[in-house]
């Protein structure tokens, strides 16, 4: 253990699979011309093949058509495209867009933005496990309200939202909808035949594939202008030369996720919540038990701070992530432990686990271990401790 | 393994020095808020003959530098006099430490305040404060920079959440820019008359939000 990291933070990003990269590397030394070649010579087709290979392999996954898929650079571009373009493309019907209070920076700041711009922003409440209201979403649209985005499982918490009950007030209401699924794609299925969404990010750097490339599902039909300009690439959505490596990377990704695969993750991350729970005394799960993405644990270890505890358990080889505000650097704690109502203490406690495909029942029972003796010799220098 | 502190702070923040906490003590400091993230103790044996601290241990709930700073501190102030603790600087530990990220200077900071708030408590207890200093503006303002406003992890004068101080006989008024039904109202207004009430010649603090 000691020469090795046990990662603990894989919804920051993961371990590459070596089987991606073998998938990736003739598009870097073979194959590497760009698609839009495809009219000049051979390798623009093979690279234009690759490429459109990846798109359908994606759109399969959420059940959609290969032309709804838009290659990005990652889930940040996904949801900016989808905000700004969509608002930018019904101005003239509204200026009203709808986000929950604990969408992740790339929705959040990016509506924030536009309320500076003078857009009308609803940031909404979620109840103490992170859910949203529905009725109160649907009090929420108004003739204005072009767009709502609300994720689908949270960054932090690890809580999935009733897309389908969300989808269908937006549907009813003739309000496109658009969901971040950077924390669940692979992991919670989304079939958008079934489910009415209209726009989902997704991202590859979650389950194993390369960082810098992620995608926008756009149902067909879906308004939406370009806010980037350039070339006529992406049904001249997206500007700029494809990165076909990634985007073949990436289908690999999609391709080696099984249900299998996340039934043992899930098992793993159960194992750490119930051995956590019944071994430590005053800690609290944050977020639904059973509204939960199968790779996430989040856990409050009142009366120690979150990142003395995290240092602790680097030392030791462990990296995990906290919603402390010691933690980040703009020193604010975690806005989606206050807004599932948590105070300030809370936040500054909670740690997040979340699993891959790597994690092993060794690593998480030793995690389980490092923690119980880091929070029972950090509690007994607290003040806080025995006053409670 | 690569860390953002330095192998002292490292070091201090693993085995802490003069950790624990000291029945009865002499002089007690208490800084800081779970609300805040950062909250420090410190307790003081002293020497009444020589005014020497014979003896301190402190109590942290906080993050790495909160626990290295606290923990170079006792060892520093161990053996002075209570005038020459008094004049340890937050500057003089962290190069003790050799240096913490400026972003979290105030986690640090707030061990300096334990110490002197130990001090002073052990000052005012024995009637050491010679001259009683009547309570001005500047003296609730330097007060008020020890309450922190847990939105930005720093105190509520640096951002500027007080928006007027008003004294008037023994009566403290004090505006906060939030409104009485912010999550954070009551844990600030307790912090605020922790503060001030115990001021010699302070009879009523009365702390008032904007509606």
């Amino acid at each position: 253990m000691e020469d090795k990291t046990a990662y603990f933070d894989n919804s920051a990003s993961t371990r590459l699979d070596e089987r991606v990269l073998d998938a990736m590397k003739p598009y870097y030394f073979d194959t590497y011309a760009v698609a839009t070649s495809e009219f000049a010579y051979s390798m623009g087709i093979d690279a234009k093949e690759a490429l459109e290979k990846a798109r359908s392999t994606i759109a399969d996954s959420l059940n959609a058509s290969p032309g709804e898929i838009v290659f990005t650079s990652g889930s940040t571009e996904s949801s900016n495209m989808a905000i700004k373009g969509v608002t930018s493309a019904l101005k003239k019907k509204g200026n009203h867009l709808i986000v929950s209070k604990i969408e992740d920076f790339p929705v959040l700041n990016t509506a924030k933005a536009l309320e500076k711009q003078g857009f009308e922003v609803d940031f909404i409440e979620v109840d103490d496990r992170g859910r949203l209201n529905t009725d109160q979403l649907a009090e929420t649209i108004t003739d204005e309200t072009v767009l709502v985005s609300i994720q689908h499982a949270n960054q932090e918490i690890g809580t999935l939202q009733d897309l389908e009950s969300i989808s269908g007030i937006c549907r009813e209401k003739g309000v496109l909808l658009h969901t971040d699924a950077t924390h669940s794609f692979t992991r919670v299925p989304i079939d958008v035949q079934k489910i009415p969404v209209d726009l989902i990010t997704i991202a590859s750097h979650t389950i194993h594939g390369p960082r810098g490339v992620g995608g926008l599902y756009i149902r067909k039909d879906t308004p939406l202008n370009k806010w980037m300009d350039g070339g006529f690439q992406e049904f001249n959505l997206r500007a700029g030369l494809e990165n076909i490596p990634g985007a073949v990377g990436f289908a690999k990704a999609v391709e080696l996720v099984t249900e299998e695969e996340n039934r043992q993750i899930k098992a793993l991350r159960d194992h750490l919540i119930e051995r956590i729970s019944s071994e430590i005394t005053n800690v609290i799960l944050n977020g639904s038990k059973e509204h939960r993405s199968p790779h996430n644990a989040n856990i409050t270890f009142h009366y120690v701070e979150g990142e003395s505890l995290t240092l602790h358990l680097d030392m030791r080889g462990f990296a995990v992530s906290t919603g402390s505000a010691c933690f980040s650097r703009s020193l604010e704690a975690s806005h989606v432990i206050l807004g599932i109502g948590g105070d300030h203490e809370r936040a500054h406690g909670s740690l997040r686990f979340t699993f891959s495909r790597y994690n092993t029942l060794e690593e998480t029972d030793a995690i389980v271990d490092a923690i119980k003796e880091i929070v029972a010799q950090l509690r007994e220098i607290s003040p806080l401790y025995e006053k409670k | 393994m690569k860390f953002p502190y330095s192998e002292k702070v490292l070091d201090h923040f693993k085995n802490p020095r003069n950790v624990g906490k000291i029945e009865n003590p002499d002089g007690k400091g208490l800084e800081g808020s779970p609300a805040c993230g950062d909250m420090v103790a410190v307790y003081l044996n002293v020497n009444p003959e020589t005014l020497v601290i014979e003896d301190i241990k402190f109590e942290s709930y906080g993050c790495a530098s909160n626990i290295a700073t606290a923990s170079i501190i006792t060892e520093m102030a161990k053996g002075k006099t209570l005038e020459e603790a008094k004049n340890i600087s937050w500057k003089q530990a962290t190069e003790e430490l050799g240096g913490l990220p400026t972003v979290k200077a105030h986690c640090s900071v707030l061990a300096v305040e334990g110490l002197r708030a130990a001090i002073r408590d052990y000052e005012e207890k024995h009637g050491l404060v010679s001259e009683k200093e009547t309570t001005t503006e500047e003296v609730v303002r330097r007060r008020l920079k020890h309450v922190m406003n847990p939105m930005a992890g720093l105190d509520i004068i640096r951002t500027e959440l007080v928006t007027k101080i008003e004294i008037n006989e023994g009566s403290v008024r004090i505006l906060i820019d939030l409104p009485s039904d912010h999550q954070f109202a009551s844990a600030i207004k307790e912090d605020i008359l922790e503060k001030i009430e115990s001021l010699w010649d302070v009879e009523e603090v009365k702390v008032v939000f904007t509606e």
